[in-house]
């Protein structure tokens, strides 16, 4: 972090991340474009991992030959390699769905590729 | 044997993950070893659940320290919290753990015939396997992180088996639906943890459990893992992917994903009792879950009773029969903090709750895997056109009756066992709740009653002159659970003293499932 | 073993399926006493319908979607609303759990 940026601004681009996530996925009928928002949202879920980890003036969290400093937090990082796996994963099932439901039904509107209502 | 003992949690999830990358290389030499191999990982796992179930009404609460030199070396010399992943098996994780043992093998073995025309059946037995593995994973964990990982691997795993039959549009539409609730619930449940991790530095359910206050960024963490869980059960208001998915997934799918999202409803109450206990305001989150429970009772079986769709009925009336296990055990909680009322109904609500996602869990299965043998033998699941089938279905008319009249509640049957716990306990917290649930009680008769007469009464139709009984697996796989009604049926006294309120009590105590790990 | 109890209360099945078999024994006492002279095959086991003639196979089974047509109609102030809120579109469900986790917010905020 440089001098002269406030502490928390990585937080508000998580929010700021998360929110726009939240309003593609509840207005997009597009089903790419809501997709799309399920990634974006992850990716905001992993910045909010890792920056809750940074400690001031910390180092990346290397064991061997380290200088003695403060280090950021290992664990978060750990947690977010994983969750980027689990994200990766479930991304490319949606997109194989999506196109199976676009040869079906011709459509990848959500209002009008739908077949079960009430 | 103790050695089988003493590892069998992680075996528990570990056997089925290795069978289930075994199993595509097996289904290329041979299929029938692929089927025998299924069928043997699930009743292995069954094996050492039932083991290690007898160990816990032994002893007590059983631990498993991952990468450890000793599986119950909690925490290691220099530490002063557990750093390992700990796997933490008490009375209502076995429990739990019970049920999808005998859930999946019995769903499995139905599978074997009823999934015998499709192609890719290599992939559908490893993601079977998978889920198996991944709800295993939920049910025995005792890590926040953890329990992520299972969550999401169940999750994709059954949205991807929700959607197998990609030759219909609506299975897709299902599994999509599936995979974006559960995508977005599961993000929701990291954000909570890592306020969690964030605030305390904690992954370990019983360690946090220990240094928990209850601030506002964890009020922020309790509503979403209320929500997100709340979600992925099914509870009305967020309840209507629900039965969008669970029509369109073959029979054997959902009665498994039925048992896979009440694991994530166990998810909540762990969380509730053990992680957060006694910090909470209980009355407040108590009379969120009792509000919740009623609106899905009340919600769930009145849309059931104009669908024309026999999976998408009983869809609805799972989402019903969720809100009874929400009520009981919201009651319990409510009353959580006043040790007089817990111990006069409040444990009883506990126990009739948890009875009956016992008993949920036997008829449930039944009924969905007796409207698959009826989709199986007419290829249609639309009601409109189903008829007199109860002359040529006979052993599938009569499982289907003993289904109803379980989940309607009739005396002797099991589901009025459950039911009596939780209108008697619930009637001395308020009566109106007890009241509402009589009368979703009635109308779930209504409901069954209807589906009943449309498919198997009245004469016989010339659409379905040539219909036979379905083949021999199905109906083992059918009366597995039927046996299991008869049982609970009869000796509901038994199941209680030995599996329900251990598992009660088991939630209630936080400080017996803290000191396990922590030591004391 | 099989017994519930529950304070003063209790649920015995056993006790439940002896009444049962008692009472089904004392229904097929009843009907034994019945009639047992008739002619099969004739017009005494045919369906009767005050002289009408029965409506064939097909036309004689009751659609599901006709049964409980007044529960629908007397209900129609609520289930109009509720069918029409399970509209089937992804991104409805989605502002459901955003309301309701707004909703759980607020409440454990102020009173929690």
């Amino acid at each position: 972090m440089t001098q002269g940026a406030p502490f928390n601004v990585p937080f508000l681009a998580v929010a700021a991340l998360i929110g726009i996530a939240f309003y593609i996925i509840l207005s997009q009928r597009n089903l790419i474009k809501l997709v799309m928002g399920l990634g974006i949202m992850a990716s905001g879920v992993n910045l909010f991992l890792v920056t809750l980890g940074y400690r001031e003036g910390g180092v990346a969290p290397i064991y061997t030959h380290a200088p003695i400093e403060r280090m950021v937090l290992p664990v978060p990082q750990a947690l977010t390699l994983t969750s980027i796996v689990i994200a990766v994963a479930t991304l490319a099932l949606m997109l194989s769905m999506v196109v199976h439901i676009y040869r079906h039904t011709g459509s990848i509107d959500s209002e009008e590729s739908r077949t079960m209502k009430g | 044997m103790d050695k089988l003992i003493t590892h069998s949690p992680i075996l528990i999830i570990a056997i089925p993950l290795l069978a289930a990358f075994l199993t595509p290389l097996i289904s290329r030499a041979n299929q029938k070893a692929r089927d025998v191999l299924v069928i043997t990982t699930l009743a292995f796992a069954e094996f050492l659940v039932i083991i290690l179930a007898r160990d816990i009404c032994a002893n007590g609460i059983h631990i498993y320290t991952l990468g450890a030199s000793s599986p119950t070396l909690t925490i290691p010399e220099q530490y002063m919290v557990p750093v390992r992943i700990i796997l933490e098996v008490d009375a209502m994780s076995i429990f739990m753990c019970i049920i999808w043992a005998t859930v999946s093998l019995a769903a499995a073995i139905y599978s074997l015939s009823s999934m015998k025309e499709e192609t890719g059946r290599d992939r559908f037995y490893t993601l079977l396997l998978l889920m198996v593995g991944g709800t295993f994973g939920m049910m025995l964990t005792g890590d926040l992180f953890n329990l992520f990982v299972f969550l999401e691997i169940s999750s994709i795993a059954g949205g991807a088996l929700a959607a197998f039959r990609t030759r219909f549009a609506d299975a897709l539409e299902g599994g999509l639906k599936y995979i974006i609730i559960s995508t977005v619930g599961a993000l929701m449940v990291l954000f909570a943890i890592g306020i969690f991790y964030a605030q305390y530095n904690l992954l370990n359910i019983a360690a946090l459990a220990q240094v928990i206050q209850y601030t506002m960024l964890d009020k922020i963490a309790l509503t979403l893992l209320v929500t997100a869980f709340a979600m992925k059960t099914g509870v009305v208001p967020l309840h209507m992917w629900f039965p969008d998915t669970y029509t369109v997934a073959p029979a054997s799918i959902t009665a498994m994903l039925v048992i896979s999202s009440h694991a994530c409803m166990y998810l909540l109450f762990r969380i509730c009792f053990s992680l957060y206990g006694v910090t909470l305001n209980m009355a407040t989150v108590g009379w969120i879950i009792i509000i919740l429970g009623v609106l899905s009772m009340f919600v769930g079986v009145t849309m059931a009773v104009p669908q024309t769709d026999i999976k998408r009925l009983m869809s609805y009336h799972a989402i019903s029969q969720i809100g009874y296990m929400w009520l009981g055990v919201g009651v319990g909680l409510a009353v959580l903090g006043n040790p007089e009322a817990l111990a006069t109904y409040g444990r009883e609500a506990i126990s009739g709750g948890i009875f009956h996602i016992l008993n949920h869990a036997v008829y449930k299965p039944l009924l969905f895997l007796t409207a698959g043998a009826l989709f199986y033998r007419t290829g249609t699941r639309d009601l409109n056109r189903m008829g007199g089938l109860g002359h040529s279905m006979k052993l599938t008319s009569i499982f289907f009756i003993i289904g109803t009249l379980s989940i309607s509640g009739v005396p002797p049957l099991n589901g009025f066992a459950s039911k009596f716990m939780i209108y008697e306990s619930v009637y001395r917290f308020n009566p109106i709740l007890a009241v509402i649930a009589m009368l979703v009680s009635i109308i779930t008769l209504a409901s069954f009653t209807k589906a009943f007469q449309s498919a198997f009464m009245g004469p016989e139709l010339s659409a379905y002159k040539g219909v036979k009984e379905v083949p021999k697996s199905m109906i083992i796989g059918m009366g597995i659970p039927a046996a299991g009604i008869i049982f609970f049926s009869l000796f509901p006294g038994l199941i209680v003293d030995w599996i329900v309120h251990p598992a009660a009590d088991a939630l209630i105590n936080q400080a017996t499932y803290i000191n396990a790990v922590m030591g004391g | 073993m099989a017994t519930l109890e529950f304070g003063l209360d209790f649920w015995d099945p056993i006790v439940c399926v002896i009444a049962f078999l008692v009472l089904i024994a004392v229904a097929y006492l009843l009907r034994s006493r019945g009639q047992k002279k008739y002619k099969k095959g004739t017009v005494q086991t045919q369906i009767f319908l005050s002289g009408e003639e029965p409506p064939d196979v097909e036309q004689r089974h009751i659609k599901a979607h006709n049964i409980y047509w007044g529960f629908f109609q007397a209900l129609k102030g609520y289930y109009d609303p509720t069918i029409k809120a399970h509209t089937g579109i992804i991104n409805d469900y989605i502002i459901w759990f955003a309301a309701i986790a707004a909703i759980t917010a607020v409440i454990l905020f102020i009173v929690g």
